[in-house]
Protein backbone atom coordinates (compact mmCIF):
# COMPACT_ATOMS: atom_id res chain seq x y z
CA UNK A 1 0.00 0.00 0.00
CA UNK A 2 1.15 3.69 -0.51
CA UNK A 3 2.15 5.83 2.13
CA UNK A 4 0.10 8.39 0.94
CA UNK A 5 -2.79 8.36 -1.55
CA UNK A 6 -5.11 10.50 -2.90
CA UNK A 7 -8.09 10.22 -4.98
CA UNK A 8 -10.42 12.60 -5.67
CA UNK A 9 -9.42 15.30 -3.57
CA UNK A 10 -11.01 19.00 -3.30
CA UNK A 11 -10.61 21.99 -1.59
CA UNK A 12 -12.64 24.81 -1.78
CA UNK A 13 -13.65 27.99 0.17
CA UNK A 14 -16.72 27.90 2.61
CA UNK A 15 -18.76 29.93 -0.01
CA UNK A 16 -18.30 27.00 -2.35
CA UNK A 17 -15.28 28.01 -4.88
CA UNK A 18 -13.46 25.40 -5.91
CA UNK A 19 -9.40 25.95 -5.68
CA UNK A 20 -8.22 22.60 -5.71
CA UNK A 21 -10.53 19.94 -7.73
CA UNK A 22 -10.06 16.29 -9.17
CA UNK A 23 -6.88 15.48 -7.83
CA UNK A 24 -5.24 11.91 -7.39
CA UNK A 25 -1.70 10.47 -7.08
CA UNK A 26 -0.04 8.28 -4.62
CA UNK A 27 3.17 8.41 -3.32
CA UNK A 28 4.87 4.56 -2.19
CA UNK A 29 6.97 3.83 -0.03
CA UNK A 30 10.70 5.78 -0.47
CA UNK A 31 8.72 7.45 -3.43
CA UNK A 32 9.22 10.73 -4.67
CA UNK A 33 7.04 12.68 -6.54
CA UNK A 34 7.03 16.50 -7.55
CA UNK A 35 3.14 18.63 -7.94
CA UNK A 36 4.40 20.74 -10.78
CA UNK A 37 2.37 24.25 -11.48
CA UNK A 38 2.21 28.17 -11.75
CA UNK A 39 1.65 30.37 -8.66
CA UNK A 40 -1.77 29.84 -7.73
CA UNK A 41 -2.07 26.44 -9.29
CA UNK A 42 -2.98 25.07 -5.51
CA UNK A 43 0.48 23.60 -5.28
CA UNK A 44 0.79 24.74 -1.41
CA UNK A 45 -2.65 23.97 -0.32
CA UNK A 46 -2.55 20.27 -1.89
CA UNK A 47 0.58 20.27 0.45
CA UNK A 48 -1.60 21.36 3.70
CA UNK A 49 -4.64 19.37 2.85
CA UNK A 50 -2.56 15.54 2.95
CA UNK A 51 -1.40 16.69 6.53
CA UNK A 52 -4.97 17.80 6.97
CA UNK A 53 -3.49 21.36 7.86
CA UNK A 54 -5.76 23.65 5.46
CA UNK A 55 -6.48 27.20 6.69
CA UNK A 56 -9.78 28.06 8.35
CA UNK A 57 -12.24 28.92 6.05
CA UNK A 58 -10.95 26.18 3.35
CA UNK A 59 -12.11 22.16 3.53
CA UNK A 60 -11.14 19.56 1.76
CA UNK A 61 -12.82 16.37 0.53
CA UNK A 62 -12.23 13.54 -1.57
CA UNK A 63 -10.34 10.83 0.09
CA UNK A 64 -6.66 11.20 1.68
CA UNK A 65 -4.63 7.92 3.42
CA UNK A 66 -1.59 8.77 4.96
CA UNK A 67 -0.42 5.59 6.14
CA UNK A 68 -3.46 4.04 5.89
CA UNK A 69 -5.31 7.06 8.71
CA UNK A 70 -7.63 8.90 6.44
CA UNK A 71 -6.60 12.39 6.93
CA UNK A 72 -9.93 14.27 5.35
CA UNK A 73 -12.50 14.67 8.80
CA UNK A 74 -10.44 13.59 10.63
CA UNK A 75 -9.64 15.09 14.62
CA UNK A 76 -6.87 16.80 15.80
CA UNK A 77 -6.15 14.09 17.89
CA UNK A 78 -5.47 11.36 15.39
CA UNK A 79 -3.66 13.10 13.47
CA UNK A 80 -1.26 14.46 15.60
CA UNK A 81 -0.10 10.70 16.21
CA UNK A 82 0.59 10.45 12.33
CA UNK A 83 2.05 14.08 11.61
CA UNK A 84 5.60 14.07 12.23
CA UNK A 85 6.04 10.43 12.64
CA UNK A 86 4.85 9.92 9.10
CA UNK A 87 4.82 13.39 7.42
CA UNK A 88 6.68 16.64 7.80
CA UNK A 89 6.56 19.54 5.26
CA UNK A 90 9.50 22.32 4.38
CA UNK A 91 7.80 25.49 3.62
CA UNK A 92 8.24 27.49 1.00
CA UNK A 93 9.53 30.98 2.62
CA UNK A 94 12.20 30.66 5.42
CA UNK A 95 11.61 34.11 6.57
CA UNK A 96 8.06 32.54 8.08
CA UNK A 97 8.90 29.06 8.67
CA UNK A 98 11.31 29.83 11.70
CA UNK A 99 9.75 30.96 14.78
CA UNK A 100 11.75 34.49 14.96
CA UNK A 101 12.07 34.61 18.45
CA UNK A 102 13.27 31.21 18.97
CA UNK A 103 17.15 30.18 19.49
CA UNK A 104 17.40 27.94 16.34
CA UNK A 105 18.48 25.14 18.22
CA UNK A 106 16.10 25.26 20.69
CA UNK A 107 13.59 25.09 18.02
CA UNK A 108 15.25 21.59 16.38
CA UNK A 109 15.44 20.74 19.88
CA UNK A 110 11.33 20.47 20.05
CA UNK A 111 10.51 17.83 17.78
CA UNK A 112 13.84 16.00 18.75
CA UNK A 113 12.56 15.56 22.29
CA UNK A 114 8.68 14.96 21.18
CA UNK A 115 9.47 11.96 18.61
CA UNK A 116 12.83 10.81 19.83
CA UNK A 117 12.38 11.41 23.96
CA UNK A 118 16.10 12.97 24.08
CA UNK A 119 16.98 14.55 26.98
CA UNK A 120 20.06 16.78 28.69
CA UNK A 121 23.43 16.45 27.28
CA UNK A 122 21.54 13.68 24.38
CA UNK A 123 19.13 16.45 22.82
CA UNK A 124 21.64 18.35 22.99
CA UNK A 125 24.60 16.48 20.99
CA UNK A 126 21.24 15.12 18.98
CA UNK A 127 20.33 19.11 17.90
CA UNK A 128 24.63 19.25 17.20
CA UNK A 129 24.28 16.10 15.23
CA UNK A 130 20.85 17.05 13.33
CA UNK A 131 22.90 20.83 12.33
CA UNK A 132 26.25 18.87 11.28
CA UNK A 133 23.62 16.70 8.90
CA UNK A 134 22.51 19.67 6.92
CA UNK A 135 25.73 21.50 6.83
CA UNK A 136 25.34 24.14 9.47
CA UNK A 137 27.71 24.81 11.84
CA UNK A 138 27.11 24.55 15.83
CA UNK A 139 27.32 28.09 16.60
CA UNK A 140 24.12 28.79 14.64
CA UNK A 141 22.10 26.49 17.54
CA UNK A 142 22.46 29.67 19.52
CA UNK A 143 21.34 31.83 16.58
CA UNK A 144 18.11 33.20 16.32
CA UNK A 145 16.53 33.33 12.32
CA UNK A 146 17.42 36.81 11.70
CA UNK A 147 20.71 36.20 12.18
CA UNK A 148 21.62 33.81 9.86
CA UNK A 149 21.18 33.42 6.23
CA UNK A 150 18.41 32.90 3.94
CA UNK A 151 20.01 29.41 3.57
CA UNK A 152 20.98 28.29 6.39
CA UNK A 153 17.10 29.16 7.73
CA UNK A 154 16.43 26.65 4.56
CA UNK A 155 18.15 24.24 6.17
CA UNK A 156 17.48 24.74 9.61
CA UNK A 157 13.95 24.26 8.45
CA UNK A 158 15.01 21.25 6.96
CA UNK A 159 16.49 19.82 10.19
CA UNK A 160 13.37 20.55 12.33
CA UNK A 161 11.80 18.28 9.59
CA UNK A 162 13.83 15.80 9.79
CA UNK A 163 14.68 15.65 13.57
CA UNK A 164 10.89 13.65 13.83
CA UNK A 165 12.39 10.82 11.18
CA UNK A 166 9.16 11.13 8.98
CA UNK A 167 8.56 8.70 6.65
CA UNK A 168 7.29 11.38 3.82
CA UNK A 169 8.81 14.87 3.65
CA UNK A 170 6.50 17.48 1.86
CA UNK A 171 8.75 20.54 0.79
CA UNK A 172 6.55 22.90 -0.87
CA UNK A 173 9.33 24.62 -3.36
CA UNK A 174 11.72 24.77 -0.53
CA UNK A 175 14.22 26.79 -2.75
CA UNK A 176 11.95 29.33 -4.57
CA UNK A 177 12.80 32.26 -2.19
CA UNK A 178 16.76 31.51 -2.02
CA UNK A 179 19.37 32.39 -4.61
CA UNK A 180 20.25 30.46 -7.77
CA UNK A 181 23.73 28.92 -6.18
CA UNK A 182 22.44 28.21 -2.65
CA UNK A 183 19.47 26.77 -3.84
CA UNK A 184 21.58 24.36 -6.25
CA UNK A 185 22.98 23.22 -2.66
CA UNK A 186 20.16 23.23 -0.85
CA UNK A 187 18.46 21.26 -3.71
CA UNK A 188 21.26 18.77 -3.35
CA UNK A 189 20.96 18.29 0.29
CA UNK A 190 17.67 17.22 0.46
CA UNK A 191 18.09 14.94 -2.28
CA UNK A 192 21.04 13.10 -0.47
CA UNK A 193 19.14 13.41 2.75
CA UNK A 194 15.66 12.34 1.43
CA UNK A 195 17.69 9.28 -0.04
CA UNK A 196 20.14 8.69 3.21
CA UNK A 197 16.78 8.42 5.07
CA UNK A 198 14.83 6.34 2.97
CA UNK A 199 12.25 8.80 2.93
CA UNK A 200 9.66 9.21 0.63
CA UNK A 201 9.27 12.52 -1.11
CA UNK A 202 6.62 15.10 -2.27
CA UNK A 203 8.10 17.85 -3.81
CA UNK A 204 6.14 21.51 -4.90
CA UNK A 205 7.75 23.61 -7.10
CA UNK A 206 6.67 25.79 -10.46
CA UNK A 207 10.19 25.42 -11.75
CA UNK A 208 10.89 21.95 -13.85
CA UNK A 209 14.47 22.37 -14.06
CA UNK A 210 14.30 22.70 -10.28
CA UNK A 211 11.81 19.42 -10.29
CA UNK A 212 14.01 17.53 -13.18
CA UNK A 213 16.77 17.50 -9.92
CA UNK A 214 14.54 15.47 -7.67
CA UNK A 215 12.31 13.17 -8.70
CA UNK A 216 10.73 11.27 -11.79
CA UNK A 217 7.35 11.59 -11.27
CA UNK A 218 5.27 14.43 -12.00
CA UNK A 219 1.32 15.56 -11.68
CA UNK A 220 1.05 18.94 -13.66
CA UNK A 221 -1.21 21.36 -11.94
CA UNK A 222 -3.13 23.98 -13.85
CA UNK A 223 -5.61 25.96 -12.10
CA UNK A 224 -6.47 23.66 -9.68
CA UNK A 225 -6.82 20.28 -11.63
CA UNK A 226 -4.22 18.15 -12.80
CA UNK A 227 -3.75 18.66 -16.44
CA UNK A 228 -1.09 16.02 -16.80
CA UNK A 229 0.81 13.61 -14.60
CA UNK A 230 3.34 10.51 -14.90
CA UNK A 231 7.13 10.22 -15.38
CA UNK A 232 8.77 13.29 -15.89
CA UNK A 233 10.51 11.98 -19.24
CA UNK A 234 7.33 11.27 -20.73
CA UNK A 235 5.40 14.61 -19.63
CA UNK A 236 8.74 16.52 -20.88
CA UNK A 237 8.85 14.44 -24.54
CA UNK A 238 4.73 14.17 -25.09
CA UNK A 239 3.15 17.59 -23.45
CA UNK A 240 -0.17 16.26 -23.77
CA UNK A 241 -1.78 20.04 -23.16
CA UNK A 242 -1.39 24.12 -23.56
CA UNK A 243 0.16 24.55 -20.68
CA UNK A 244 2.71 21.73 -19.87
CA UNK A 245 3.88 23.18 -23.41
CA UNK A 246 4.51 26.28 -21.55
CA UNK A 247 5.93 25.17 -18.88
CA UNK A 248 8.68 22.78 -20.89
CA UNK A 249 8.84 25.53 -23.35
CA UNK A 250 10.02 27.92 -21.00
CA UNK A 251 12.33 25.64 -18.70
CA UNK A 252 13.74 24.85 -22.48
CA UNK A 253 14.75 29.08 -22.94
CA UNK A 254 15.70 28.86 -19.40
CA UNK A 255 18.33 26.28 -19.66
CA UNK A 256 19.85 27.52 -22.74
CA UNK A 257 19.88 30.95 -21.86
CA UNK A 258 22.11 29.80 -19.01
CA UNK A 259 23.36 27.05 -20.61
CA UNK A 260 23.49 25.07 -17.18
CA UNK A 261 26.01 21.84 -18.51
CA UNK A 262 24.99 18.96 -16.56
CA UNK A 263 22.00 20.03 -14.67
CA UNK A 264 18.67 17.59 -15.58
CA UNK B 1 22.95 49.70 24.49
CA UNK B 2 20.68 53.05 24.61
CA UNK B 3 18.23 50.93 25.40
CA UNK B 4 19.30 49.14 28.20
CA UNK B 5 19.48 52.73 29.67
CA UNK B 6 15.32 53.02 28.68
CA UNK B 7 15.35 49.90 30.52
CA UNK B 8 16.92 51.15 33.85
CA UNK B 9 15.81 54.37 33.60
CA UNK B 10 12.24 52.82 33.44
CA UNK B 11 12.80 50.32 36.21
CA UNK B 12 14.26 53.22 38.54
CA UNK B 13 11.13 55.71 38.24
CA UNK B 14 8.61 53.27 38.81
CA UNK B 15 10.73 51.91 41.96
CA UNK B 16 10.55 55.14 43.12
CA UNK B 17 6.91 55.74 43.00
CA UNK B 18 6.58 51.90 44.50
CA UNK B 19 8.95 52.29 47.25
CA UNK B 20 6.54 55.60 48.04
CA UNK B 21 3.62 53.73 47.57
CA UNK B 22 5.46 51.06 50.65
CA UNK B 23 6.65 53.13 52.75
CA UNK B 24 2.90 55.19 53.22
CA UNK B 25 1.90 51.97 54.12
CA UNK B 26 3.76 51.80 57.54
CA UNK B 27 4.74 55.60 57.80
CA UNK B 28 3.59 58.75 56.44
CA UNK B 29 4.32 62.64 57.87
CA UNK B 30 0.79 63.29 59.61
CA UNK B 31 -2.03 60.67 59.61
CA UNK B 32 -4.25 60.93 56.63
CA UNK B 33 -7.36 62.36 58.01
CA UNK B 34 -4.67 65.24 60.19
CA UNK B 35 -6.46 68.74 59.06
CA UNK B 36 -4.25 70.51 62.07
CA UNK B 37 -1.74 72.37 59.50
CA UNK B 38 -3.16 75.92 58.01
CA UNK B 39 -4.99 76.08 55.38
CA UNK B 40 -2.94 76.62 51.68
CA UNK B 41 0.48 76.75 53.65
CA UNK B 42 3.07 77.23 51.61
CA UNK B 43 6.41 74.59 51.65
CA UNK B 44 7.91 74.75 54.99
CA UNK B 45 9.78 73.26 57.36
CA UNK B 46 6.64 71.70 59.50
CA UNK B 47 4.73 70.38 56.07
CA UNK B 48 7.23 70.19 53.56
CA UNK B 49 5.48 70.49 50.57
CA UNK B 50 2.96 72.69 52.46
CA UNK B 51 -1.12 71.58 53.19
CA UNK B 52 -4.37 72.29 51.16
CA UNK B 53 -7.13 74.28 51.57
CA UNK B 54 -8.65 71.78 54.69
CA UNK B 55 -5.13 71.91 56.57
CA UNK B 56 -4.06 68.23 55.47
CA UNK B 57 -0.32 67.84 54.87
CA UNK B 58 0.44 67.49 50.81
CA UNK B 59 3.07 65.14 51.51
CA UNK B 60 0.67 62.60 53.16
CA UNK B 61 -1.93 62.93 50.28
CA UNK B 62 0.70 62.59 47.77
CA UNK B 63 2.11 59.60 49.35
CA UNK B 64 -1.04 57.68 49.83
CA UNK B 65 -1.54 58.54 46.39
CA UNK B 66 0.96 57.04 45.00
CA UNK B 67 -0.27 53.51 46.64
CA UNK B 68 -3.48 54.38 45.03
CA UNK B 69 -2.07 55.04 41.65
CA UNK B 70 0.05 52.12 42.17
CA UNK B 71 -2.74 49.75 42.74
CA UNK B 72 -5.46 51.04 40.24
CA UNK B 73 -2.55 50.75 37.55
CA UNK B 74 -1.04 47.82 38.30
CA UNK B 75 -4.70 46.27 39.32
CA UNK B 76 -6.45 47.47 35.75
CA UNK B 77 -3.57 46.20 33.92
CA UNK B 78 -3.62 42.33 35.53
CA UNK B 79 -7.25 42.35 34.97
CA UNK B 80 -7.04 43.40 31.82
CA UNK B 81 -4.20 41.63 30.83
CA UNK B 82 -5.93 38.17 31.96
CA UNK B 83 -9.48 38.81 30.86
CA UNK B 84 -8.22 40.81 27.45
CA UNK B 85 -5.77 38.60 27.00
CA UNK B 86 -7.92 34.79 27.57
CA UNK B 87 -10.97 36.29 25.44
CA UNK B 88 -8.36 37.25 22.81
CA UNK B 89 -6.62 34.29 22.69
CA UNK B 90 -10.23 32.32 22.06
CA UNK B 91 -10.90 34.17 19.73
CA UNK B 92 -8.33 33.67 17.34
CA UNK B 93 -8.85 29.89 18.00
CA UNK B 94 -12.19 29.97 17.96
CA UNK B 95 -14.55 28.79 14.51
CA UNK B 96 -15.71 31.52 12.39
CA UNK B 97 -19.10 31.92 14.08
CA UNK B 98 -17.98 32.14 17.69
CA UNK B 99 -15.50 34.39 16.79
CA UNK B 100 -17.06 36.98 14.60
CA UNK B 101 -19.62 36.96 17.95
CA UNK B 102 -16.55 37.78 20.08
CA UNK B 103 -15.67 40.26 17.64
CA UNK B 104 -18.69 42.34 17.56
CA UNK B 105 -19.38 42.02 21.46
CA UNK B 106 -15.23 43.28 21.97
CA UNK B 107 -16.91 46.49 19.62
CA UNK B 108 -19.35 46.69 21.94
CA UNK B 109 -17.73 46.81 24.84
CA UNK B 110 -15.00 48.73 23.36
CA UNK B 111 -17.70 51.60 22.29
CA UNK B 112 -19.47 51.59 25.43
CA UNK B 113 -18.44 54.61 27.71
CA UNK B 114 -15.84 53.28 30.30
CA UNK B 115 -17.64 55.91 32.74
CA UNK B 116 -21.00 54.17 31.65
CA UNK B 117 -19.41 51.19 32.69
CA UNK B 118 -18.12 52.61 35.97
CA UNK B 119 -21.55 53.53 37.17
CA UNK B 120 -22.95 50.32 36.58
CA UNK B 121 -19.83 49.06 38.30
CA UNK B 122 -20.20 51.29 41.38
CA UNK B 123 -23.99 50.53 41.14
CA UNK B 124 -23.38 46.82 42.12
CA UNK B 125 -20.67 47.49 44.82
CA UNK B 126 -20.21 50.40 45.69
CA UNK B 127 -17.70 53.25 45.46
CA UNK B 128 -14.14 52.08 46.08
CA UNK B 129 -10.81 51.45 45.22
CA UNK B 130 -11.78 48.17 44.18
CA UNK B 131 -14.54 49.28 42.08
CA UNK B 132 -12.60 51.82 40.35
CA UNK B 133 -10.06 48.96 39.45
CA UNK B 134 -13.02 46.62 38.22
CA UNK B 135 -14.42 48.97 35.88
CA UNK B 136 -11.45 50.27 34.72
CA UNK B 137 -9.61 46.28 34.10
CA UNK B 138 -13.31 45.24 32.17
CA UNK B 139 -13.16 48.66 30.04
CA UNK B 140 -9.54 47.82 28.95
CA UNK B 141 -9.83 43.64 28.92
CA UNK B 142 -12.03 44.67 25.83
CA UNK B 143 -9.37 46.77 24.08
CA UNK B 144 -6.50 44.00 24.97
CA UNK B 145 -8.61 41.47 23.20
CA UNK B 146 -9.07 43.08 20.27
CA UNK B 147 -5.36 43.23 19.89
CA UNK B 148 -4.74 39.97 21.60
CA UNK B 149 -7.02 38.35 18.64
CA UNK B 150 -5.36 39.92 15.92
CA UNK B 151 -1.95 39.07 16.81
CA UNK B 152 -2.80 36.01 17.70
CA UNK B 153 -4.44 35.42 14.56
CA UNK B 154 -1.31 36.45 12.49
CA UNK B 155 1.03 34.14 14.21
CA UNK B 156 -1.43 31.15 13.94
CA UNK B 157 -0.94 32.08 10.17
CA UNK B 158 2.70 31.77 10.28
CA UNK B 159 4.22 28.71 8.68
CA UNK B 160 6.47 28.23 11.85
CA UNK B 161 3.03 27.25 13.41
CA UNK B 162 1.51 25.38 11.00
CA UNK B 163 5.36 23.20 10.73
CA UNK B 164 4.78 22.82 14.28
CA UNK B 165 1.60 21.15 14.29
CA UNK B 166 3.20 18.81 11.51
CA UNK B 167 5.16 17.31 13.85
CA UNK B 168 2.82 16.76 16.36
CA UNK B 169 2.74 19.79 19.20
CA UNK B 170 -0.10 20.22 20.89
CA UNK B 171 -2.37 23.42 21.06
CA UNK B 172 -1.52 24.29 24.40
CA UNK B 173 2.18 23.97 23.51
CA UNK B 174 1.99 26.09 20.52
CA UNK B 175 0.47 29.16 22.75
CA UNK B 176 3.22 28.76 25.37
CA UNK B 177 6.05 27.98 22.97
CA UNK B 178 4.90 30.38 19.68
CA UNK B 179 1.78 32.26 20.14
CA UNK B 180 2.56 34.19 23.38
CA UNK B 181 5.98 34.88 22.99
CA UNK B 182 5.82 36.54 19.57
CA UNK B 183 2.45 38.68 20.92
CA UNK B 184 3.94 39.89 24.00
CA UNK B 185 6.68 42.43 22.61
CA UNK B 186 3.49 44.55 20.90
CA UNK B 187 1.28 43.34 24.22
CA UNK B 188 3.80 44.65 26.91
CA UNK B 189 3.83 47.93 25.31
CA UNK B 190 0.34 48.73 24.85
CA UNK B 191 -0.37 47.46 28.48
CA UNK B 192 1.85 50.34 29.27
CA UNK B 193 0.01 52.71 27.60
CA UNK B 194 -2.67 51.44 29.30
CA UNK B 195 -1.49 51.67 32.82
CA UNK B 196 -0.84 55.08 32.38
CA UNK B 197 -4.33 55.44 31.04
CA UNK B 198 -5.72 53.22 33.54
CA UNK B 199 -4.36 56.49 36.19
CA UNK B 200 -5.81 59.60 34.79
CA UNK B 201 -9.00 57.39 34.18
CA UNK B 202 -9.25 56.66 37.71
CA UNK B 203 -8.92 60.68 38.09
CA UNK B 204 -11.64 61.41 36.47
CA UNK B 205 -14.20 58.34 38.00
CA UNK B 206 -12.74 60.09 41.86
CA UNK B 207 -14.01 63.18 40.29
CA UNK B 208 -17.31 62.26 39.62
CA UNK B 209 -17.34 60.69 43.22
CA UNK B 210 -17.05 56.83 41.48
CA UNK B 211 -13.36 55.88 43.01
CA UNK B 212 -12.21 55.29 46.46
CA UNK B 213 -13.77 57.41 49.07
CA UNK B 214 -11.85 60.92 51.05
CA UNK B 215 -9.60 60.77 52.67
CA UNK B 216 -7.75 58.46 50.50
CA UNK B 217 -7.57 61.07 47.27
CA UNK B 218 -5.38 59.67 44.35
CA UNK B 219 -3.18 61.85 41.90
CA UNK B 220 -6.18 62.86 39.78
CA UNK B 221 -8.08 63.73 42.34
CA UNK B 222 -5.30 65.67 43.90
CA UNK B 223 -4.65 67.42 40.77
CA UNK B 224 -8.33 68.50 40.17
CA UNK B 225 -8.83 69.52 43.82
CA UNK B 226 -5.98 71.94 43.39
CA UNK B 227 -7.25 73.28 40.01
CA UNK B 228 -9.07 75.97 41.56
CA UNK B 229 -6.24 77.26 44.11
CA UNK B 230 -3.47 76.84 41.26
CA UNK B 231 -2.59 80.51 41.55
CA UNK B 232 -2.25 80.85 45.36
CA UNK B 233 -0.90 77.54 46.01
CA UNK B 234 1.09 76.17 42.74
CA UNK B 235 2.81 73.27 44.72
CA UNK B 236 -0.39 71.73 45.07
CA UNK B 237 -1.17 71.41 41.29
CA UNK B 238 2.78 70.95 40.20
CA UNK B 239 3.50 67.87 42.42
CA UNK B 240 0.74 65.61 41.59
CA UNK B 241 1.24 66.38 38.14
CA UNK B 242 5.18 65.97 38.72
CA UNK B 243 4.39 62.22 39.59
CA UNK B 244 1.62 61.26 37.58
CA UNK B 245 4.31 62.03 34.83
CA UNK B 246 6.94 60.12 36.36
CA UNK B 247 4.80 57.42 36.54
CA UNK B 248 2.90 57.05 33.54
CA UNK B 249 6.93 57.51 31.55
CA UNK B 250 8.52 55.09 33.97
CA UNK B 251 5.80 52.31 33.03
CA UNK B 252 6.33 53.47 29.43
CA UNK B 253 10.21 53.01 29.27
CA UNK B 254 10.01 49.84 31.36
CA UNK B 255 7.83 48.40 28.66
CA UNK B 256 9.87 49.51 25.55
CA UNK B 257 12.61 48.02 27.67
CA UNK B 258 11.01 44.53 27.97
CA UNK B 259 9.69 44.08 24.85
CA UNK B 260 13.61 45.19 23.22
CA UNK B 261 14.16 42.13 25.53
CA UNK B 262 11.64 39.74 24.16
CA UNK B 263 12.55 40.55 20.39
CA UNK B 264 15.58 39.56 19.57
CA UNK B 265 15.59 41.23 16.22
CA UNK B 266 14.96 44.69 18.04
CA UNK B 267 18.25 44.34 20.09
CA UNK B 268 20.43 44.96 16.82
CA UNK B 269 19.07 47.89 14.84
CA UNK B 270 18.07 51.53 17.06
N1 LIG C 1 -6.96 30.76 2.79
C1 LIG C 1 -7.39 30.91 1.52
N2 LIG C 1 -8.64 31.36 1.28
C2 LIG C 1 -9.09 31.53 0.02
N3 LIG C 1 -8.35 31.27 -1.08
C3 LIG C 1 -7.10 30.82 -0.91
C4 LIG C 1 -6.55 30.62 0.40
N4 LIG C 1 -5.29 30.19 0.26
C5 LIG C 1 -5.05 30.11 -1.07
N5 LIG C 1 -6.14 30.47 -1.78
C6 LIG C 1 -6.24 30.50 -3.23
O1 LIG C 1 -6.06 29.20 -3.73
C7 LIG C 1 -5.31 29.20 -4.92
C8 LIG C 1 -4.17 28.23 -4.82
O2 LIG C 1 -3.26 28.68 -3.81
P1 LIG C 1 -1.90 27.94 -3.50
O3 LIG C 1 -1.28 28.66 -2.36
O4 LIG C 1 -2.12 26.49 -3.33
O5 LIG C 1 -1.07 28.23 -4.82
P2 LIG C 1 0.39 27.71 -5.19
O6 LIG C 1 0.24 26.80 -6.35
O7 LIG C 1 1.08 27.19 -4.00
O8 LIG C 1 1.06 29.06 -5.68
P3 LIG C 1 2.57 29.61 -5.42
O9 LIG C 1 3.44 28.99 -6.45
O10 LIG C 1 2.42 31.09 -5.63
O11 LIG C 1 2.93 29.27 -4.03
C9 LIG C 1 -4.87 30.64 -5.16
O12 LIG C 1 -5.68 31.18 -6.18
C10 LIG C 1 -5.13 31.33 -3.86
O13 LIG C 1 -5.54 32.65 -4.10
MG1 LIG D 1 2.70 27.87 -2.76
Amino acid sequence: MSLLSVSGLAVSTHDGRALVSGLSFAVPRGGRLSLIGESGSGKSLTALAVTGLLPPGLAATGTVLLDGTPVIGATDRTLDRVRGRVAAVVFQEPSTALDPLMRLGKQIAEPLRRHRGLRGAALRSAVLEALDEVALPARVARAYPHEVSGGQRQRAAIAMALACRPALLIADEPTTALDVTVQADVLALLDRLVAAHDMALLFVSHDLAVVAKVTDEVVVLSGGRPVQSGPLRTVLANPGDDYTRSLVASARRLDAALDLGGVS
Amino acid sequence: MRRRVFLVAGIVLVLLVVTVALVSLFWTPFPAADTTGGRLEGPGAHHLLGTDKLGRDLLTRLMIGARIAMAVGAGAVALGALLGGLAGLLAAFANRWLDDTLAALLDILIAFPTLLLAMLVVAARGASLGSAIVAIGLAMAAIVARLTRVLAKRVLAMDYVTAARTSGLSWPRIVTAHVLPNIWPTLVVNLALQFGLAVLAEASLSYLGLGPPPPNASWGRLLQEAQSTVLTAPVGAIAPGVLLVVLVVGVNLLADGLRDVADPTRRRHR
